[in-house]
């Protein structure tokens, strides 16, 4: 049956107490706190992230092994470019998995979705977002920032944690939304006149899935609206004849609205609380409306996430509005006294894709690692006897740490530790996502995939060490 | 391995100020620093001029590239010149390769000189030349590199965080002791173990004081064959011992590495020692010249050199073995932290500081009284950062034999 082999969402570290807004402007900002991607994120590494975790609880079959992996996002870090490959690097995945960029509009994400539930090969569908609007606009407030995953595939009943039962597919042409290409915030037309034209297109869209999926109203035990427009959303939900209840948190005032990511978000939070046999309905309301139809199998009781929705919302900290505005770029903070970073240079870089992107080391026979490879053992001074050792997704400890107020950061000070690898393996790393009064050696740390600066256009994308915060299921032995 | 102890003496040295001089270029440093030992060197007071040395030797990290740079600032006449760069052992690298070649028999003499304009830059700290990488190094200070050392060595030998603070104060506060009598360096004003500790953090726990400045200058030094020696001065000093360790940079992946220690440092040390045939450092070295470039740098140095035993330094520190009136004096003449760190000149500055003691050239407040009954005296330099590392050391004397 074809549905979802494995999801995940990733919820980034910082929160933004809306309540900041108000408080610093007198107007603007809101109930609740939003997501906030730390300044060495984008897109990319969202997605990489959910990915990462989406692959970890993926099962063991021949089906859940990715054949090709989209990727979509309204901010794409390059133009131009395919982002998907630098995820798709990160990932390890084999060469012959296609990784293809769905770039520019929330429904790229949807899009994506519905080919990927079309039939075909498996496909990783990934999607993220950074979203954010002018200091004081409503999208700085609603937004949120997240990455999502889903694994797509035909698999045995076994297998398959959610079978796609059917859905339904509308477009319309209409402005309610947009953005010029370069231009950091979108602008919308006046509420009411996309409302006016989303619920009824929702509503339709609606009934013309129960019909493909052959069910009715009743038998949905879940339904999560999400979209561009947040009044049509709720507007809509509450008009499509399911009990209060049925509707899955929005995720407003713990997340915020995630743009491309919200669709494989709803999924992923649905998934970690199912029972099976349940059905969810997807409503994604994007210059359009698009309704998906999926029913949990019992395949589901054997599964779990990496790392739950709910686990991540818990796990946050604060970021003051003022970080907040200079992480976004809408302030410009003086930088420390240092030369800026030069650019990444393309070849060493591509000669040593593995370690930039995928984190992969070398042992040499005697079990030492070196990170980064290399090809004489600092231990037995064996030349090219080593074996790649990916080490990405096995946890460390902190054995020292320091805190440097010099050192050239887009954020400073750098916080910096020297891990060493369950299994044997020692790295000094820069840390993130980590507040450093409150550090100590012997804390547990994980790598997490990062942007580190970007110079001349070009995005420095490498690994940092974030400590383990949360349940994580499914321990990586080295 | 015959070694170099006794075959080889530097006959004339010069030492710009270090500091902040924005109104003097590398080419009048040179001048400068090159100039006085060409002036000292020659019994009858004549001196020799740039084309009487055969060869040079030419240091500098960050301030020129090729020997070109050096010829031009002096004008040499078809003359070899080698530019070299070992990270913050540059100063010494020069001198050492000075050293071997007179040593051959390829060269009569040779001047080695090192020269760095820091701060022509413009930015804070050091920075090395941009290479074309992967974006995957490290972007870590030294400072924050060195700051490891700190807690690693508390934790290790049951010292307090008030004592260390105590501790590393007093290196600093020596150091500026000895800084504020000496014309050339950069910082010539004593300062209190209170307001260095008081200082806002820069890196780990370390303050604004426990880190060297960097500075602008250039240091000389005229190296002939020992028994030509006498043609250019009365009183020589001979090099006992050179050695040097470039380190593979696998501390940082080795998990036996504890940071409370340079392996890099003991191997080069243990070597030179071999050669000058020293076998209880503490009570054979006069004085020494090491890598003042962070407080617990100096700390652990002192075990490192063997000057006292592993885990005893911190004590020693307090007791002040290693002040200027102390049982072995560290850093005489105020050690980078207040002469001031010019990469390139930087090993040129601590052998002038043994040539000046050793012949009885320094100002009073400031000679060492060890000098008087020890013959022997260690320059110490290295670079790069714990775990990657490059060490030089050298041993001097007044005495053949």
């Amino acid at each position: 049956m074809r549905g979802i082999l494995s999801a995940a969402a990733y919820v980034p570290y910082r929160r933004l107490d809306r309540a900041e807004i108000r408080a610093t402007f007198a107007k603007g900002g809101g109930k609740g706190r939003r997501t906030v991607a730390s300044y060495d994120e984008d897109a990319t590494t969202l997605a990489v992230e959910a990915a990462r975790l989406a692959l970890r609880s993926a099962p063991d079959h021949p089906a859940a092994t990715p054949e090709s992996v989209w990727f979509a996002t309204t901010t794409p870090p390059y133009a131009d470019k395919t982002n998907a490959t630098a995820l798709h690097a990160a990932l390890r995945l084999d060469r012959t998995v296609g990784a293809m960029d769905c770039a520019g509009a929330t429904r790229s994400a949807v899009g994506a979705l519905r080919a990927a539930l079309g039939g075909g090969p498996t496909v990783l569908v990934c999607s993220a977002d950074l979203r954010s609007g002018a200091p004081t606009s409503a999208d700085e407030s609603a937004g949120g920032d997240a990455g999502a995953a889903l694994l797509i595939g035909d698999a045995p009943e076994g297998t398959t944690l959610a079978e796609y039962l059917g859905g339904a597919s509308l477009t319309e042409e209409f402005l309610d939304r947009w953005r010029a290409p370069g231009d950091p915030n979108a602008k919308v037309w006046e509420e009411r006149f996309g409302e006016s034209v989303y619920v009824p297109l929702g509503l339709e869209a609606w009934d013309l899935a129960l019909k493909a999926a052959g069910i009715g109203a009743d038998d949905v035990d879940r339904v999560a609206v999400v979209g561009t427009h947040g009044r049509a959303n709720k507007a809509l939900s509450r008009k499509l004849g399911v009990a209060e209840g049925a509707v899955a948190d929005d995720f407003a005032t713990t997340i915020g609205n995630t743009g491309a990511a919200a669709p494989g978000l709803a999924l992923a939070s649905w998934l970690e609380g199912a029972e099976p046999g349940q059905v969810l309905a997807l409503v994604a309301m994007a210059d359009g409306a698009d309704v998906f139809v999926f029913r949990a199998t019992a395949a589901l009781a054997g599964w779990s996430p990496t790392r739950t929705v709910a686990g991540q919302i818990e796990a946050g900290a604060p970021v003051p509005y003022g970080t907040f505005l200079s992480w976004r770029g809408e302030v410009a903070l003086q930088p420390p006294n240092r030369p800026e970073p030069q650019r990444a240079a393309a070849p060493p870089a591509a000669r040593r894709a593995d370690w930039k992107f995928g984190f992969v080391g070398s042992r040499d026979p005697s079990g030492a690692l070196s990170l980064p490879p290399a090809r004489i053992s600092y231990a037995d001074g064996s030349l090219d006897q080593g074996h790649p050792a990916p080490m990405a997704d096995v946890a460390a400890t902190i054995v020292t740490f320091t805190i440097d107020h010099l050192a050239y950061s887009p954020s400073p000070p750098i916080v910096f530790a020297v891990v060493d690898f369950d299994g044997g393996g020692r790295f000094p790393v820069e840390l993130t996502d980590v507040d450093a009064s409150a550090l100590a050696i012997g804390d547990r740390v994980e790598m997490t995939f990062r942007r580190l600066t970007t110079a001349d256009g070009v995005h420095n994308y490498f690994w940092k060490a974030r400590p383990i915060r949360g349940e994580v299921t499914g321990e990586v032995t080295p | 391995m015959t070694g170099i102890k006794d075959r080889v003496a530097i006959v004339a040295m010069g030492c710009t100020e270090f500091g902040e001089h924005w109104n003097r270029s590398a080419d009048d440093l040179i001048i400068d620093a090159a100039g006085q030992a060409l002036a000292g060197a020659g019994v009858d007071g004549d001196g020799l001029s740039p084309n009487d040395i055969d060869a040079y030797w030419f240091g500098t990290a960050t301030t020129a590239m090729s020997g070109i740079a050096l010829s031009q600032a002096l004008k040499l006449q078809a003359k070899p010149v080698t530019r070299v760069e070992n990270y913050c052992a540059t100063g010494s690298e020069a001198l050492r390769n000075a050293c071997y070649a007179v040593a051959s028999g390829a060269y009569d003499s040779a001047l080695a000189i090192g020269v760095e304009k820091v701060k022509d830059g413009g930015y804070q700290g050091l920075n090395a030349p941009p290479i074309p990488t992967d974006g995957t190094q490290r972007t870590l200070t030294a400072a924050a590199m060195f700051s490891l050392v700190a807690p690693a060595y508390a934790q290790k030998y049951g010292v307090s965080d008030e004592e260390l603070r105590e501790v590393l104060s007093r290196i600093a506060a020596k150091n500026h002791y000895n800084g504020a009598r000496n014309p050339r360096a950069q910082f010539r004003r004593e300062v209190s173990v209170e307001t260095i500790s008081k200082a806002a953090p820069v890196a780990g726990c370390l303050g604004l004081f426990d880190c060297a400045g960097v500075a602008d200058g250039a240091a000389a030094a005229i190296v002939v064959r020992a028994e030509d020696a006498h043609r250019y001065t009365d009183k020589p000093l001979y090099v006992k011992a050179l050695s040097f360790v470039a380190g593979n940079g696998s501390g940082n992946a080795d998990p036996d590495y504890d940071y409370t220690t340079f392996p890099e440092v003991v191997a080069a040390v243990t070597e030179a020692y071999a050669q000058a045939g020293v076998t209880d450092p503490r009570a054979q070295i006069a004085m020494a010249e090491v890598h003042d470039c962070f407080t617990p740098t100096e700390l652990v140095l002192m075990e490192d050199l063997g000057f006292c035993a592993r885990g005893t330094a911190w004590k020693e520190v307090l007791a002040g073995t290693f002040a200027l009136d102390g049982d072995l004096p560290v850093n005489p003449d105020g050690g980078l932290k207040s002469f001031g760190h010019p990469v390139g000149a930087s090993g040129l500055r601590m052998h002038f500081e043994h040539w000046l003691q050793f012949r009885g050239e320094a100002p009073p407040e400031r000679q060492v009284a060890t000098v008087a009954d020890r013959k022997l005296g260690l320059v110490q330099n290295l670079g790069g950062y714990p775990g990657e590392m490059l060490c030089f050391a050298s041993i001097l004397g007044p005495e053949l034999g």
